[in-house]
């Protein structure tokens, strides 16, 4: 017999929604068959049995959100007969180990998944670990918990007396060392200007769940309401980033004159919309030729470590239901314009309908965070960590410049890059935003390259 | 580079030193005539002369009070114990001159002084004759204590104890007199206070000093063989000053730490190395520090007791479980 367990699917995952069983108790299976749809903090995946066999038990039910490592199904060899659904509450104290990978999901695995799994012993059998009573870690489990936001209450321990030790934590972060520096997480948010006018509440976390007294001046108070998953995450991520980052920032003023001719030459070409080209594309090829010339902001901090990355991986953050998503585009200094449009038209796609994979938008070494759209004159965005920079692009406006001693009317558009300060410094920042002027400004370059 | 044995380097410091500075004199027990109880001196007698190459009586506590007199004013002795075990005779000069001369002279005396010769057992000579000092000796400000394993690091390590202008406790792998490796010609020096990374790994770091380094460096060789886990070994080479640096930087990579030493656990080197583990890398400790250490008996004169009462590379390997959460 064994276990099917809440996966972890990502850094930063802790809980997972059943959403429905697509097995029913008795359903003979062959391992690789689906057999439920689950809602991770991003996306909605399927798990597929491991092993063949006999869907024996059913340990939550659907709508059911649970800690990752926790049991949700048995499977049993054929003739084992079939168990009545345990009630779900038994089942949310139930925890399984998180074995190598014990399951695997519809979806290409996330890094988690594929590294670091070959070291990591086979834990023990499950414990329970009664309500009251204490866990026990060694100092570096605690260390690691508090460092990645792990709940050591619901973890296992295979140590002495129950001691809680790295191996135990390891699946629940993801890899190893190396493995982390790339795996950052991709949810990035912008400050205040953003979220009022994209961020519409989800259905579900709308419903009121009590009331604020009212207020000592006799107005009433709020209404309290769950914060969806993703908008949690984002919460989480970017709290980590303001307090943990010191921020600076610089910016400029590009004149996109020249790529709005560029762009509308190539879109004049094109009969298909897929490859037309947006400014955002323009801005992702600009920023990943200008990494190429600083390397040194194509860098991500971990710990006290910097790691510097052969690849220019560029995110772009996406708003979709409740938040934001920051899938990438990968080795984007190499991809010629159109292809960066018809990928990056697609992640924008999926991300908004919810098709991302784990892994198109767990890495990526630089994020791209554009409000143009918006109207949005000029902002700041938060770092995404563990990356060194990010760059945020406003609207282009409509704006009085001198040209050859004259005034007359200008496309402007401003960026602003905020950067790790223990990464780099305002002048290597400043001559990265007059490369990416460079580019922008001279559109034939990204063609070239 | 020239393969030569231990004995060799070390011979080669101290006479290419005795070249190079007139100052430097040897005095010990058959280290003139006879070459030496292991030959280390063997051959110098010839080529420097009876003034600089001095046959002792047997009386430590006379000859290493004699060097001291010898060092303050402005030679350079080197003293040979024909073993440590007899340095208990001359712990008085050592401890109570040598040590404290500088800091009760207000810095006006120096004692330019190396006092070397073999360190620890493993070769059946008992009880009495065996004894590992480095705890001992480490205990005590105004000494430097050092403990080199390959024949690389004691010849570099014996020229920077000759220019050292305060005491030096040298305490050579008497074990390994005989073990071969490669050695430059000339003059070169190994920094005190700093040790080696002896092999590069990953998953446990294994520390220890002296000829427990090769257990250790045969114990990782079998844990990547047979267990596929990478262990890093440190040989500290340097007890007394001690390199934090080194080993806190490693085990805050690995997580976790094994002490190697032959001499008993109580209010020894593994006791120190443990507490500065635990006070410099405690969060990033996944598993207890564990010592692994002589038997707390006098040792045994019997082979099969002897081999008993040392560490083993089994009783290494289980420490290495232990840390690592694996088996019993």
């Amino acid at each position: 017999m064994s276990t099917v367990i809440m996966p972890k699917m990502g850094d930063g995952m802790e809980e997972g929604t059943l959403l429905r069983w697509l097995k029913g108790v008795g359903d003979e299976i062959e391992a690789g068959d689906p057999i439920a749809e689950i809602e991770t903090d991003k996306v909605t995946l399927e798990i597929e049995a491991a092993e063949g066999g006999v869907l024996t038990q059913t340990l939550i039910g659907e709508g059911e959100t649970v800690p990752i490592g926790t049991a949700i199904a048995t499977i049993g060899a054929e003739g084992d007969a079939p168990v009545e659904a345990a009630a779900p509450s038994a089942a949310a104290h139930i925890e399984a180990p998180v074995t190598a990978a014990p399951v695997t999901a519809a979806a290409p695995p996330a890094p988690v998944a594929a590294n670091g799994s070959a070291d990591v012993v086979a834990p023990t059998p499950a414990v329970v670990r009664g309500a009251g009573e204490k866990w026990r870690a060694s100092p570096l489990v605690k260390r690691l918990a508090a460092e990645h936001g792990l709940d050591l209450q619901t973890i296992a321990g295979s140590g002495p007396g129950g001691r809680i030790v790295k191996d135990d934590v390891m699946p629940f972060i993801t890899g190893g060392r190396q493995q982390a520096a790339v795996s950052s997480q991709p949810v990035v948010s912008q400050e205040s200007a953003a979220d009022s006018k994209q961020v519409a509440p989800t259905p579900a976390a709308s419903a009121p769940v009590a009331a604020q007294a009212p207020s000592a001046s006799g107005r009433p108070g709020g209404v309290a309401r769950d914060l969806s998953k993703i908008r949690r995450t984002t919460g989480k991520r970017m709290t980590e980033s303001k307090q943990a980052i010191p921020h600076f920032y610089v910016t400029s003023e590009v004149d996109m004159e020249a790529a709005m001719a560029f762009r509308s030459q190539v879109n004049a070409q094109l009969t298909d919309d897929a490859s037309k080209v947006s400014f955002n594309d323009l801005v992702i090829k600009a920023a990943a030729l200008a990494l190429r010339e600083f390397p040194n902001l194509n860098a991500s901090m971990e710990g006290e470590t910097l790691y510097d990355h052969a690849n220019v991986d560029i995110n772009i953050a996406v708003a979709i239901d409740g938040g934001l998503i920051a899938p990438f585009v990968p080795d984007a200094d190499q991809k010629s314009v159109g292809a960066i449009a018809r990928m990056a038209k697609d992640l924008i796609t999926r991300a908004r309908t919810g098709g991302l994979f784990p892994a198109e938008y767990q890495g990526g070494t630089f994020t791209i965070s554009n409000l143009g759209m918006y109207d949005v004159e000029e902002f700041v965005a938060i770092i995404n960590p563990p990356q060194a920079a990010i760059l945020a692009v406003g609207s282009i406006t409509e704006t009085p410049v001198v040209r050859d001693g004259a005034v007359v009317v200008g496309h402007q558009m401003k960026i602003a890059l905020s950067v790790d300060h223990r990464v780099s410094d305002g002048a290597e920042a400043a001559k990265f935003l007059i490369a990416v002027k460079k580019y922008l400004q001279n559109p034939m370059l990204l063609a070239l390259s | 580079m020239p393969t030569v044995t231990y004995r060799e380097a070390l011979r080669a410091a101290m006479a290419e030193e005795m070249e190079r500075d007139e100052s430097i004199v040897l005095l010990g027990e058959d280290i003139g005539v006879y070459g030496g109880t292991h030959l280390i001196t063997d051959g110098l007698l010839d080529r420097f002369g009876p003034k600089r190459v001095i046959d002792t009586p047997i009386a430590e506590g006379g000859f290493t009070g004699a060097a001291i007199g010898m060092a303050m004013n402005g030679m350079k002795p080197i003293v040979e114990m024909m073993t440590w075990n007899f340095s208990f005779q001359a712990a008085d000069q050592i401890i109570q001159n040598a040590a404290k001369l500088h800091y009760f002279s207000g810095g006006q005396v120096h004692v330019p002084m190396v006092i070397r010769g073999p360190n620890g057992g493993g070769v059946q000579l008992s009880a009495q004759h065996t004894h590992s000092l480095e705890g001992f000796y480490g205990h005590f400000p105004g000494l430097t204590v050092v403990s080199p394993a390959t024949p690389y690091d004691v010849k570099g390590m014996m020229l920077t104890a000759i220019r050292d202008p305060n005491p030096v406790i040298f305490l050579e792998a008497g074990a390994l007199y005989g073990t071969k490796g490669e050695v430059p010609d000339g003059e070169y020096t190994v920094e005190f206070g700093k040790a080696r990374i002896a092999r590069e790994g990953t998953d446990i770091t294994l520390i220890s000093y002296g000829r427990q380094v090769n257990l250790l460096l045969k114990v990782a060789e079998r844990l990547e063989k047979e267990e596929k886990v990478s262990a890093e070994v440190i040989d500290l080479r340097s007890i007394r000053p001690f390199d934090e640096k080194t080993l806190v930087d490693s085990v805050k990579k690995t997580n976790r730490a094994v002490v190697v030493q032959e001499q008993w656990r109580w209010y020894s080197v593994a006791s120190e190395v443990a507490a500065i583990v635990q006070e410099q890398a405690f969060d990033y400790l996944d598993a207890p520090v564990e010592r692994v250490s002589g038997a707390e008996v006098p040792a045994p004169y019997a082979r099969n007791l002897e081999i008993a009462a040392f560490p083993s590379e089994e009783d290494i390997i289980k420490a290495v479980h232990r840390s690592l959460y694996r088996g019993a």
